[in-house]
Parts: structure tokens; C-alpha cells; sequence
């Protein structure tokens, strides 16, 4: 049986760590970004992307805020690229018990990256000039197996009655529901 | 609410380990802006002139700028003002880096102390949590291991440390205050650091620094970013490739010890050697600096990557910028490898990478030509190289010949005497300068080395071209599109210099050209050292992203003053004066503005002093360099003015109606 294919838009922020000269001004623009009002303030403890840095071993990761977990994992992974040690977690995305990274600093709410939601491109992206971060886009293959007319048509109207931002709220709180 | 600044400094006794928090006086910001303007104020206010620079009654001020901590990009400098023991007058060393945006996330704009604390102290800052703590465990350590160190104790990676070395504990008069990978290094301020018994600052800050016209201010930070990139993707045709871009000089990123090593001077400033550079030297340089050079780097939000992680072979790991890849290098007549070398050790000790090399190099001269002797040397190694590492040890540790060495070329050449004074041959107001000894007196230059109070190498370098271009032609295509002038005539100025002819220096540009051209260049370095701004965005390149147009809409939107181009202008001069006020009352004059006698082969003693008269009256100065009671009643420097009539520094002016309201005017608290 053939199944309909579809295409989805995935976004991408690639990371060069190579690249990175260090400077956090994408901590800076993320923090200011999302400040409420729009950029009337700025504090990176805010920010979706945090740089983990140790100068003097080299090591500049910057990396996004991904899921919240509750719980921190059993086992940790050191990497070790080029020489170069790279601390446990470094590469993890998680809002996570185990450290301090990507919680509001006043409420400790988890963080997580929008992807600047309705700008151009990722504005720690625009604001990195030396190109450690960059943006991609690209179309992938879906394969759905459930009718996808069905579910178009129950949110378009739920999307009519409560605007799409309340949907995206409500699905979010209730992945997360079923996460914990 | 306060914005862009946060409105409270911390004011720490270290004798009596009281802190306090502190709120500032808006006025104040209104008048001197931030940074090195209040800076000022606050020495005038509290330190007078009878503060010996080790007295615990001195100050030392850690102060972010005005617009630290915002978007603007590159605005992460922190300015340290205290006196200096080297100068005896007002230092305001500064260091990018990441230290001043933190300072405002933790909720302060300065931090100021005075005493002298018992034991060895270092400051912790973590938002409103701030305690003095035991240091005495961290004695004798160097500048970047003991911020790894702290940062371990207390479990905050994140905190950004300034330490001194065992250079500033000693108080060596040229001690440092480092902090990874910048420092503030020029006048000695780490050795007022280590009088008062403080080993480091360490800062942990997770508030907001807010905006008062958000949309506003984002717009001209997004025409700053697009404007670097436009000058990355065009740089200045027919300069050095380290003037052509933005940034501090790219010492790093560029290979450019060519230029330098034939252009600058040797040894202790002495030797030219134009025939130095060959093809093994080029080879071998290139690959010294290219395996050791691990990454640039950056100061906190700015993409200019004016800093290396540097890796000698067998040494830690350390971070450079700038010249100091070349003055060791060039004062032990050694080669990059050395000069890097021994460059980590002088950075772990702390001290400032020209006048310590120069000071080296200075005792070995003396000692070839026999006024020191090798008694004054015991156990120093027979090569070259390991003279210099002995000589550094022996300065931070003040022992033997090191203790007197210690003191700068200065002091040590006093001290020394039998002529000694005489290989003190490149200072500036007692401060060793770059290794520069030139041919031809150029007005500009001329002006902002005998006049500056920065007394550092950025002060004599700014926005108009250093030289003539060739052509006429070239200087028509560089005019075109050099908006940032604060006048069209400035560019009339430029196009008439010619490398040769009546219009070439020394008379051209003419003393009251010359004026105008320094007066705006020294414009825009006060204003950058109140606002925290890097110099290499602002006042040291050419065509900057960042000038008199755009600065007071910054100031505006970020700080919510209002103000425009003639207001900035006003403070800027203000504040300029009133560090000047801090040092004349220190007994600065017209006699201390002199560049040493072999700068230039070509001297023009009635040329230099007109130049110096007409910049004097320009400023509004007497002849002697001391603002007149006109000029400080302009800039409402009322308490200066009636300060000088009291003291007899100035006498009434004839031409000033006497003020019967003035001394209850000034009374500030």
C-alpha cells in the first residue's frame, strides 16, 4: 500500500565550534530578544543558548536549551575530540536538575529554544558574525500514516476558534503532562 | 529606575571589612556621564592631593562603563581609577573582557575601596551576596591561576576574576591587574591592588541591565553590527593591514612583525634594524606564531577577535592581545618564540607588557656601559634569554637589583644615578612608552603624546589618518565616505596633506589644524572611557562604527539622558578637565609634557612650543596647562575653580566677576 508522503521544514542552527571566538553576544541578543517588552533588558542567565567555555583548554561549545527533564540521567558521557576533554553535559541540550543551565534565574522555570519564532533567521545567528552559528533550513521526506486531512481540518477549526498560539500553548503543556 | 547603568556602587573599607551598597546621584551621570567621568569626580572628591599612593586613604575604583552590560557591541570595559604610584598622578588604566557586563548583571556600576585590609582579601560579588574572603592560601600565586583557583573553591566557573600577580603583591610600580584575557596594565594600579592587601575581585551577576528606549537602542546596535561587517568586507585601501580594519591592532590574527620589527626600536628603545627581516626569519616567525596560536578570541559581545589563546611548548596555556606579542621579543633582541615564552610567565606575575620589558632592558644597558655592575647581578645566567627570565623573577619579587628595577626607569634611574637618567630615554610623565624613536615631528602626534593623561599608546592614535596618503586621489576616495568627522573641515584637512612640499609636517597641519584634529581625537577617547566602549570600535581606527553622531542617540535611548552631539561634547570636556584638575593639583604642568629628547631626530623647539601654546589656549588652559577659572566656571566646575584660588594654583581672573554665591554652590557630597 503506498502511503502519502509530505515534506516538512526542519530548521537547523549549525554549531562550528572552530568558529567561536567566545564572546557571548548570542547569550546577550537571545536574553534581550525574549525580554518582555521586546529588548528592554538583557541578561544572559536568561538566554536559550549559553556558551560552555574553558579558555585555557580551548573548549567553546555553544549550545541551546532543548526539553526540560525532571530528572538528571544515571550515566554521563566525556567526550574527548581532537585532544580536547570536553566536560559531561557539554553537548546536552536538556534544562536539567544537574546544573544551572537554561532556567529563568529568578523562577527557575525551564528555558528552551523558539528559534526566534517570526524573525528571519535566529537572531544569535545574525548577531554571530565571525559565522559560529548559522542557519539552515531544508525540506525533509515525512511519512504519515494516519490520515493527515483529518487532523488539518479539526485543528484549522480549533485554530479558528482559539488562534493558533493557544493551540501551540495547550500542546505543549500537554506533552509535557505526559512526559512527567 | 535606572537604566542602561544600575544606579548603586559598592563602597568596600578593607581596613575595617565594612561593605556597603550604595545609590548614585542621577545628576552626576547627567554630568559625567559613567566610567571614567565619575571616576574623576570621585578622586576629586575623596583623594586630595596630600593621598600618598600607598596611603590606605587612596582609592582604588573598579568601574563599568555606562553603556556595559547593554547590546551595544564591544562596550565590555572596565575602568580602574586610583594613583598611581609610578605617575603620582590620576591612573585610569582600563581592561576589556568580560568583567564589567558581569559587574552590572551582579547590580553595580562601580565597586570602591579604600583602606588596607590586614590579611590578603579577595571580594566576592554574587548578586547582592558580597564578603570579603581569605586570600592567604592564594599568596605568591599567579594572575590567571588563581582566578582557576577561586573559580574552583567557590563552584562558580562562570565568575569572572581580576587578580593581580606577585608582581602587584610586591607593589611593583608597573604591576598589572589581569583577568584572562585582558588586563589593566598601564600606571601601576595592580600595585595599589597589592598595598591594599586585595587578590582578586570575583564577579557572579544574574540580574537584567535594562533599556529605556528598547526599540530605539536595538536599532542603532543592529547599524553598529552592519556597519562592522561593511568595514570587515572593506577595509582601508593603501594603510598597514592593522590599520585597515576595526579592532585593536590585529596582532594576533596578522602577520605583521615585518613592519614592526624594522619600524620600532630594540633593546632598551635604541636600535633600528631595517635589515633585519629575511626570508628564514619570515619562515621561521610565521610558524611560531601559527603552532602556538591555538584560537582568536573575543571580549564579551564582539566579534573582533582581537585576542589569541596562546600554547608555548612545556608552558600553560595563556591569552594575548596586541603588541605584547613583540615587545619582549624586540627588547631582548630575541626572536617570537621567546618572546611568547616568556610573555605567559610576565602575564601569571602580572605586570604590563611594554614598560616590563623595557625596564630589562634598561638595567642590561646599564649595565654594558658600566653604571651597573655584575655585583648588581649575582647569579644572573650568561645568555641573553636567561637574563631576561631572571631579571622578571627578580623584579616581582623586589629582590636584589630587582627591588629598585621594580620602580620603572624612572625611579630606578634616580635611584641609581651615575647618569643613569640618561637610559630612562622613553617615558612620558615618568611611564615607559611604546619602543618608538622616529625621524620627523608630526603636530598631531606631537600634541596628543606631550598632552595625554591616558599616557598610553592608544591616546596618541585616533580617527585621522596617521599620514598623509600619497595622492590626492587616494585621499579624495578616502573622504568620500568618512561621515564619522564632527566637521566638514576635517576633511579639507586631509586633502590638503601632502607627504611632501608646504602642506607636510612638522607645519602642516598647522598648530591650530592640529588642535582641532587632537581635540576631536581625545573627544572620542573620553567619551569611550565613560561609556566603557572598546577603543578599536571608536577612537583608535579609522572610520569607526561608533563616533559623535551615533554616540548620543546611544546615550539617549540606552540611559534614557537626553542628549545630543553639543551636551556629549560638554561632558566629555567636563570630565576631561576635571582629570586634568586631579593632576595639576597633584603638581602636573606644562614642565611634565615634554616626549623625551631623542623621540624624534628632527626637533622644532619653536614649532613644538607654539603648538603646545595654541593647544593650551584652545583647551582653555593657561600657559602653563592649568585650566583657568573661565574655563572650570564654564563647565561648572565651580569647586575646582575656588579648590585652585584657595591653593594659589590660580589667581583670580581679571576677566571673571567675582561670584559671591560660589562656595555654597559647589558644596557636594
Amino acid at each position: 500500500m503506498a502511503e502519502a508522503k509530505k515534506t516538512k521544514t526542519v530548521r537547523t542552527i549549525k554549531v562550528d565550534v572552530d568558529k567561536c571566538n567566545g564572546c557571548r553576544a548570542c547569550e546577550m541578543i537571545c536574553s534581550a530578544y525574549h525580554a518582555a517588552p521586546k529588548y528592554s533588558g538583557n541578561n544572559p542567565e536568561r538566554s536559550r543558548v549559553r556558551v560552555i567555555r574553558e579558555p585555557l583548554k580551548d573548549v567553546y561549545v555553544p549550545v541551546y536549551a532543548g526539553e526540560y527533564t525532571p530528572a538528571e540521567c544515571l550515566g554521563r558521557d566525556k567526550y574527548i575530540i581532537d585532544g580536547k576533554e570536553y566536560d559531561e553535559c557539554a553537548f546536552c541540550r536538556a534544562s536539567c536538575p544537574s546544573r544551572d543551565l537554561f532556567k529563568e534565574p529568578d523562577s527557575g522555570l525551564p528555558l528552551k529554544c523558539d528559534m526566534c519564532e517570526g524573525e528571519d533567521e535566529p537572531l544569535c545567528v545574525k548577531w554571530c558574525i565571525v559565522d559560529a552559528l548559522t542557519y539552515e533550513e531544508r525540506e525533509e521526506e515525512a511519512e504519515e500514516d494516519e490520515k493527515p486531512e483529518d487532523i488539518d481540518v479539526g485543528l484549522e477549526a480549533l485554530a479558528d476558534k482559539y488562534g493558533m498560539d493557544k493551540i501551540m500553548d495547550a500542546v505543549a503543556r500537554m506533552s509535557q503532562q505526559k512526559k512527567d | 529606575m535606572r537604566y542602561a547603568e544600575t544606579g548603586y556602587n559598592l563602597e568596600v573599607d578593607l581596613s575595617r571589612g565594612n561593605i556597603e551598597r550604595v545609590e548614585t546621584d542621577p545628576r552626576d551621570t547627567e554630568l559625567y556621564l559613567g566610567g571614567l567621568g565619575t571616576n574623576a569626580k570621585i578622586i576629586w572628591d575623596r583623594v586630595p592631593p596630600e593621598v600618598e599612593p600607598f596611603s590606605p586613604d587612596n582609592l582604588l575604583i573598579f568601574a563599568a562603563g555606562l553603556l556595559c552590560g547593554t547590546p551595544a557591541t564591544g562596550c565590555n570595559r572596565t575602568i580602574v581609577t586610583t594613583i598611581s604610584p609610578q605617575t603620582r598622578l590620576m591612573a585610569f588604566s582600563m581592561m576589556g573582557g568580560f568583567f564589567a557586563p558581569e559587574l552590572k548583571y551582579a547590580g553595580y556600576d562601580k565597586v570602591i575601596f579604600r583602606g588596607k585590609s590586614p590579611d590578603l582579601v579577595y571580594l566576592y560579588i554574587h548578586n547582592d551576596k558580597v564578603e570579603l574572603r581569605d586570600a592567604t592560601h592564594l599568596r605568591g600565586k599567579g594572575a590567571i591561576e588563581t582566578a582557576a583557583l577561586i573559580q574552583q573553591e567557590l563552584k562558580e566557573p562562570k565568575a569572572q576574576v581580576a587578580a593581580i600577580g606577585m608582581a602587584g603583591e610586591n607593589r611593583v610600580f608597573f604591576a598589572s591587574i589581569e583577568q584572562g584575557r585582558s588586563s589593566a596594565s598601564r600606571g601601576g594600579i595592580g600595585a595599589v591592588m597589592g598595598d591594599k592587601n586585595l587578590k582578586a575581585i570575583v564577579v557572579r551577576g544574574t540580574k537584567d541591565v535594562s533599556i529605556a528606549k528598547p526599540m530605539e537602542f536595538m536599532e542603532l546596535c543592529n547599524e553598529v553590527l552592519e556597519y562592522i561587517k561593511y568595514r570587515n568586507d572593506h577595509p582601508i585601501p593603501g594603510v598597514m593591514p592593522i590599520l585597515a580594519g576595526l579592532g585593536s591592532p590585529q596582532e594576533m590574527k596578522v602577520h605583521d612583525e615585518k613592519w614592526h620589527t624594522e619600524n620600532f626600536s630594540w633593546g632598551n628603545s635604541r636600535t633600528r634594524r631595517k635589515d633585519f627581516w629575511n626570508e628564514d626569519v619570515a619562515r621561521e616567525w610565521t610558524e611560531t606564531l601559527d603552532s602556538m596560536r591555538t584560537r582568536l578570541i573575543s571580549c564579551y559581545n564582539c566579534p573582533m577577535t582581537c585576542g589569541a589563546t596562546i600554547s608555548p611548548p612545556g608552558m600553560p596555556t595563556y591569552m594575548m592581545k596586541c603588541f605584547s606579542k613583540l615587545t619582549y621579543t624586540m627588547a631582548a633582541m630575541s626572536d617570537l618564540e621567546f618572546g611568547l615564552g616568556i610573555a605567559q610567565s610576565a602575564t601569571e606575575y602580572g605586570v604590563d607588557g611594554f614598560s616590563a620589558p623595557q625596564v630589562m632592558a634598561f638595567a642590561l644597558e646599564l649595565l654594558e656601559n658600566g653604571i651597573l655592575t655584575d655585583e648588581d647581578f649575582p647569579g644572573m645566567p650568561e645568555d641573553n634569554e636567561g637574563r631576561f627570565y631572571w631579571l622578571l623573577d627578580h623584579i616581582v619579587r623586589r629582590e636584589g637589583i630587582g627591588d629598585v628595577l621594580a620602580n620603572g626607569t624612572y625611579w630606578a634611574a634616580k635611584q641609581i644615578g651615575k647618569g643613569a637618567e640618561e637610559y630612562a630615554h622613553n617615558n612620558i610623565k615618568k611611564h615607559e612608552q611604546l619602543p618608538l624613536k622616529l625621524s620627523m615631528l608630526n603636530p598631531i602626534y606631537f600634541l596628543m603624546y606631550a598632552t595625554g593623561e591616558k599616557i598610553n599608546i592608544t591616546q596618541i592614535e585616533g580617527q585621522f589618518p596617521q599620514a598623509p596618503f600619497p595622492k590626492r586621489e587616494h585621499r579624495e576616495a578616502f573622504v568620500k565616505d568618512w561621515f564619522q568627522v564632527p566637521d566638514e573641515k576635517f576633511k579639507q584637512y586631509f586633502l590638503d596633506w601632502e607627504p611632501r612640499g608646504d602642506n607636510s609636517i612638522p607645519y602642516y597641519p598647522t598648530p591650530p589644524m592640529a588642535c582641532d584634529i587632537v581635540d576631536w581625537q581625545e573627544r572620542m577617547h573620553y567619551i569611550d572611557d565613560a561609556l566603557g566602549m572598546c577603543a578599536g570600535l571608536s577612537s583608535f581606527p579609522l572610520k569607526p562604527p561608533y563616533h559623535l553622531h551615533n554616540y548620543p542617540k546611544f546615550i539617549s535611548a540606552g540611559a534614557g539622558i537626553e542628549m545630543d552631539t553639543e551636551k556629549l561634547t560638554q561632558a566629555a570636556k567636563r570630565y576631561r578637565t576635571l582629570v586634568r584638575a586631579n593632576n595639576t593639583r597633584r603638581g602636573m604642568s606644562r614642565k611634565d609634557e615634554k616626549p623625551p629628547k631623542d623621540h624624534w631626530k628632527k626637533r622644532f623647539p619653536e614649532l613644538e612650543k607654539e603648538l603646545l601654546d595654541t593647544y593650551y589656549a584652545f583647551k582653555g588652559w593657561n600657559e602653563d596647562g592649568i585650566p583657568t577659572e573661565t574655563t572650570l566656571r564654564e563647565f561648572g566646575l565651580d569647586f575646582v575653580a575656588d579648590d585652585f584660588l584657595a591653593r594659589g594654583i590660580l589667581k583670580k581672573d581679571a576677566d571673571t566677576p567675582p561670584k559671591d554665591d560660589a562656595p555654597e554652590k559647589d558644596k557636594e557630597v
